[in-house]
């Protein structure tokens, strides 16, 4: 019969449009206020509406996302010295951005005039970073991370574009919320690194 | 409607083959050919005198019927430009046949191959914007990418862009002393709304198009179409750039007679940011997150094709686990394009966006478990040279941090058993009862912008707009890469080479992928913990000299790397064979005749993505 496909794909339509007032009916209003429903929701079982209600919803984001590095400082409560930056200014992360977007300006001792392991000026240009991740990648100091704050809009791009050691900078604590699995198999990396080391020099 | 291939016939050792071939050529043209015996290359040199012929030879007597890829390097030491082809045998299978020829750099001039394969047309034409180099006999050598008022040829060594610092990334400026410039501060003109002095915005008319309607020819009334003596005159429509239908910036200069198509050009390039000098100037590495940006529905299988390309090239293994997440993703990659494709050709069909959100909705899911996989939903940068950069996460979702935020905590192998078992199956199930037998789409699809076998190859088409054309060439099976002589699935084949086969096809495919998934899922339980990244690991890595082209059977098509290595850290040349652009390649042929409607639908059933395109 003429016709029939056209039907047959309305009762698809008609389901898809269905589903949303079933999940309503059976779950009531949990349905948009449950945590666990949900992940449910945006996950395998989902069925009918899939909107997340942004910005009142917002989907978080894996730790594993990137989104514009950010640089890893001492916590503020450190005891030795807060608010210190782990950038040795090696300058690998400058090196391996593909689009050159990472500049740094290594600090020298004033009296000896060598190189000293920390950043005097560290920028980024986020107009030309493309997210991808290398920086943090291939830091041997777990200082440079990528940050999941994607909300950075401005007003003019001109002037607040540029991202100057200030701005980049955020407390270990930061990493550890955003990122927590990922925070703790470094901080153990990091610890089982130095263990070694300490062997080898009493060994 | 699935041809069985063996698995046997593939991968016969590149040196024996090569031997064969070339064999037959040096004793019909004894004079004309050289093997090319530099290190790190393969290959025959042809003299361009002779060039065609040897060119015909290949096609009929080696029965290497497919030319898909044409290159272009610029020796500028040595003084010459090599034009570099590789042709593939689409019955046998098996790896490239590559030929060469030189020509002079300050006479650069070769005999077109439009002749022997139709797919050498816009190839050629890339040839003769980027590099310079003429092709006589060529029907339409003009522009491509570039404007027609562009100064120069990007490609050539010696020619550098506005942004020029340095010849090879990494910048010295940026490191120990880097102070921090806007690049924007930088450009020639100054703030982005000034102008040359001469120049004078209001009273300028593009030259460009004039060209493109004298390509198109003086519209005719003779276009043996009856009109049952209406008096009708031939219009010049453009469709595009700016229009829903085209799939980004695409533009087709359109005759019509009537609502009927008499002729047809593609032009392209408004997209077009010299992907291949940037590639030049960047590592190795560096270039990885850029094939991202080529084809950025599939940006997993384009970090797998140069993967492979340069794998090849340092020699370096990978482990059983990599490849077993690479097939994943990939397969997972070609489930997203195919639902893309099919939601977006039914946009074009007028069935607006209620197919396209059940597909994407699907696809969603899968975005997810590539955001927690590698960390972004799209540009996934996921491929490393002997592995890739991560293993599976423990869990899909993430912490809530932000306010509003919503946390998902969804078991990792849980969540892809879910989709490809059960969610994956069902909504390929439901496309097919929701379109499949749907009236107004097999009346507007069927028998609508045939490509008949003989000239998808001509065309050099491939993927599966190939394959729906009745020509059982997949590289996953022809010239296997990863671990597809593993796997056990079927080349999808459909006969009739029309849009609804080309849309069939798709949902064929789909299904192959969910059962390449099917064996991958016990095999990745298997392996847990195990390496997924071999080798150093490094961000510098130096390639051994030589040249290699590398390919994969992407969702859109064959995408293929040509690189020539100079033994440094940086690529020499770094050439990326489009299956978007090549597969254009056929559009004036499929829609001549046709209405002006259908060739929306014909456009979209081929696939194009424009960041690919126009690259």
């Amino acid at each position: 019969m003429y016709g029939l496909g056209i039907l047959k794909g309305l009762g698809v339509t008609i389901k898809h449009f269905a589903a949303t007032y079933i999940e309503d009916f059976k779950q009531g209003m949990k349905h948009y206020t449950d945590e666990e429903r949900f992940a449910i929701r945006q996950g395998v079982e989902a069925r009918g509406l899939f909107t997340v209600q942004y910005p009142e919803e917002k989907l978080a984001v894996p730790e594993r996302f990137r989104y514009m590095p950010f640089l890893v400082v001492n916590d503020a409560d450190h005891p030795d010295a807060p608010g210190q930056p782990w950038c040795t200014s090696c300058g690998i992360c400058s090196k391996v951005c593909p689009p050159q977007c990472i500049w740094i300006v290594r600090c020298t001792d004033p009296e000896t005039g060598r190189p000293k392991p920390e950043p005097r000026e560290f920028y980024i240009d986020i107009d030309i970073c493309m997210n991808c991740g290398f920086c943090a990648e291939f830091c041997p100091f777990d200082a440079i991370k990528m940050d999941h704050d994607y909300e950075i809009s401005s007003y003019d791009r001109s002037s607040a574009h540029i991202y100057d050691l200030e701005k980049l900078s955020k407390p270990l604590s930061y990493w550890q919320t955003i990122a927590p699995t990922r925070a703790e198999e470094e901080r153990l990396a990091r610890e089982a690194k130095e263990a070694a080391k300490a062997g080898k020099v009493q060994g | 409607m699935f041809q069985e291939t063996e698995n046997t016939m593939s991968t016969p050792s590149s040196d024996v083959t090569a031997n064969d071939v070339t064999d037959v050529l040096f004793r019909k043209f004894p004079n004309a050919i050289q093997p090319d015996e530099r290190e790190g290359y393969s290959g025959i040199i042809v003299s361009p005198d002779h060039l065609v012929e040897v060119a015909q030879s290949i096609r009929d007597d080696l029965r290497h019927d497919l030319l898909t890829s044409l290159s272009y390097v610029d020796y500028i030491d040595e003084g010459y430009f090599e034009v570099v082809y590789h042709a593939y045998d689409t019955r046998k299978g098996g790896p490239a046949f590559n030929f060469k020829a030189r020509v002079p750099r300050d006479e650069a001039v070769l005999p077109s191959l439009t002749g022997v394969w139709l797919s050498a047309n816009l190839q050629e034409r890339e040839a003769w914007d980027l590099m310079g180099i003429r092709f006589t006999g060529h029907p339409n050598l003009k522009r491509l990418l570039t404007w027609e008022g562009f100064e120069g040829h990007p490609l050539r060594k010696d020619w550098r862009e506005p942004f020029y610092e340095e010849e090879k990334k990494p910048f010295k400026s940026r490191w120990p002393e880097g102070h921090a410039e806007r690049a924007e501060n930088r450009l020639p003109y100054g703030m982005n709304v000034q102008y040359p002095p001469e120049f004078t915005p209001d009273g300028w008319v593009p030259e460009g198009d004039a060209a493109i309607y004298e390509a198109l020819g003086a519209p005719t009334t003779d276009s043996g179409i009856s009109l049952h003596h209406i008096k009708t005159d031939q219009l010049i429509v453009n469709m595009g750039p700016q229009h829903p239908s085209t799939h980004g910036v695409f533009r087709m200069a359109v005759t019509l007679d009537g609502e009927t198509i008499t002729r047809l050009e593609p032009v392209v390039g408004y997209l077009h940011r010299n992907h291949e000098k940037i590639g030049e100037r960047n590592t190795y590495l560096g270039n990885m997150p850029f094939t991202d940006r080529l084809d950025y529905i599939c940006s997993m299988s384009n970090n797998l094709a140069y993967a492979l390309t340069v794998e090849k090239m340092i020699g370096q293994e990978v482990p059983e686990r990599a490849e077993l997440l690479r097939i994943l993703v990939l397969e997972l990659t070609r489930i997203i394009n195919h639902f893309w494709l099919i939601g977006f050709l039914l946009n074009d069909l007028g069935a607006f966006f209620t197919p396209a959100l059940y597909m994407i909705m699907e696809r969603e899911l899968i975005l997810d478990l590539f955001e927690a996989l590698s960390g972004s939903r799209m540009m996934c940068n996921y491929m490393r040279f002997g592995g890739v950069a991560y293993d599976l996460p423990s869990y899909v979702g993430g912490p809530a941090v932000k306010p509003g935020d919503k946390a998902r905590y969804l078991d990792t192998m849980q969540f892809i058993k879910d989709l490809v078992y059960d969610r994956l199956p069902k909504a390929t199930d439901q496309i097919d009862t929701f379109l499949t037998q749907n009236e107004v789409l097999v009346s507007r699809c069927k028998g609508v912008g045939i490509l008949p076998t003989d000239l998808a190859i001509a065309c050099g088409m491939t993927g599966p707009v190939l394959r729906a054309s009745g020509v059982a060439y997949d590289i996953r099976r022809s010239d296997p890469y990863s671990i597809y002589n593993e796997l056990d699935f079927d080349v999808a084949v459909r006969y009739n080479g029309d849009t609804y086969d080309r849309y069939l096809i798709r949902l064929d495919e789909i299904r192959q992928s969910l059962r390449i998934l099917e064996q991958i899922i016990p095999r990745l339980e298997a392996t847990e913990g195990q390496e997924y990244w071999a080798g150093k690991r490094g961000h510098t890595i130096r390639v051994p000299k030589g040249e290699h082209y590398g390919h994969a059977d992407n969702p859109k098509g064959e995408l293929g790397f040509y690189i020539v290595s100079d033994g440094t850290a940086n690529p020499y040349r770094y050439h990326i064979r489009a299956p978007s652009l090549i597969n254009i390649t056929a559009l004036e042929a499929m829609c001549q005749g046709l209405k002006v409607a259908d060739s929306v639908v014909i456009l979209g059933s081929l696939d194009i993505v424009l960041g690919e395109l126009d690259r």
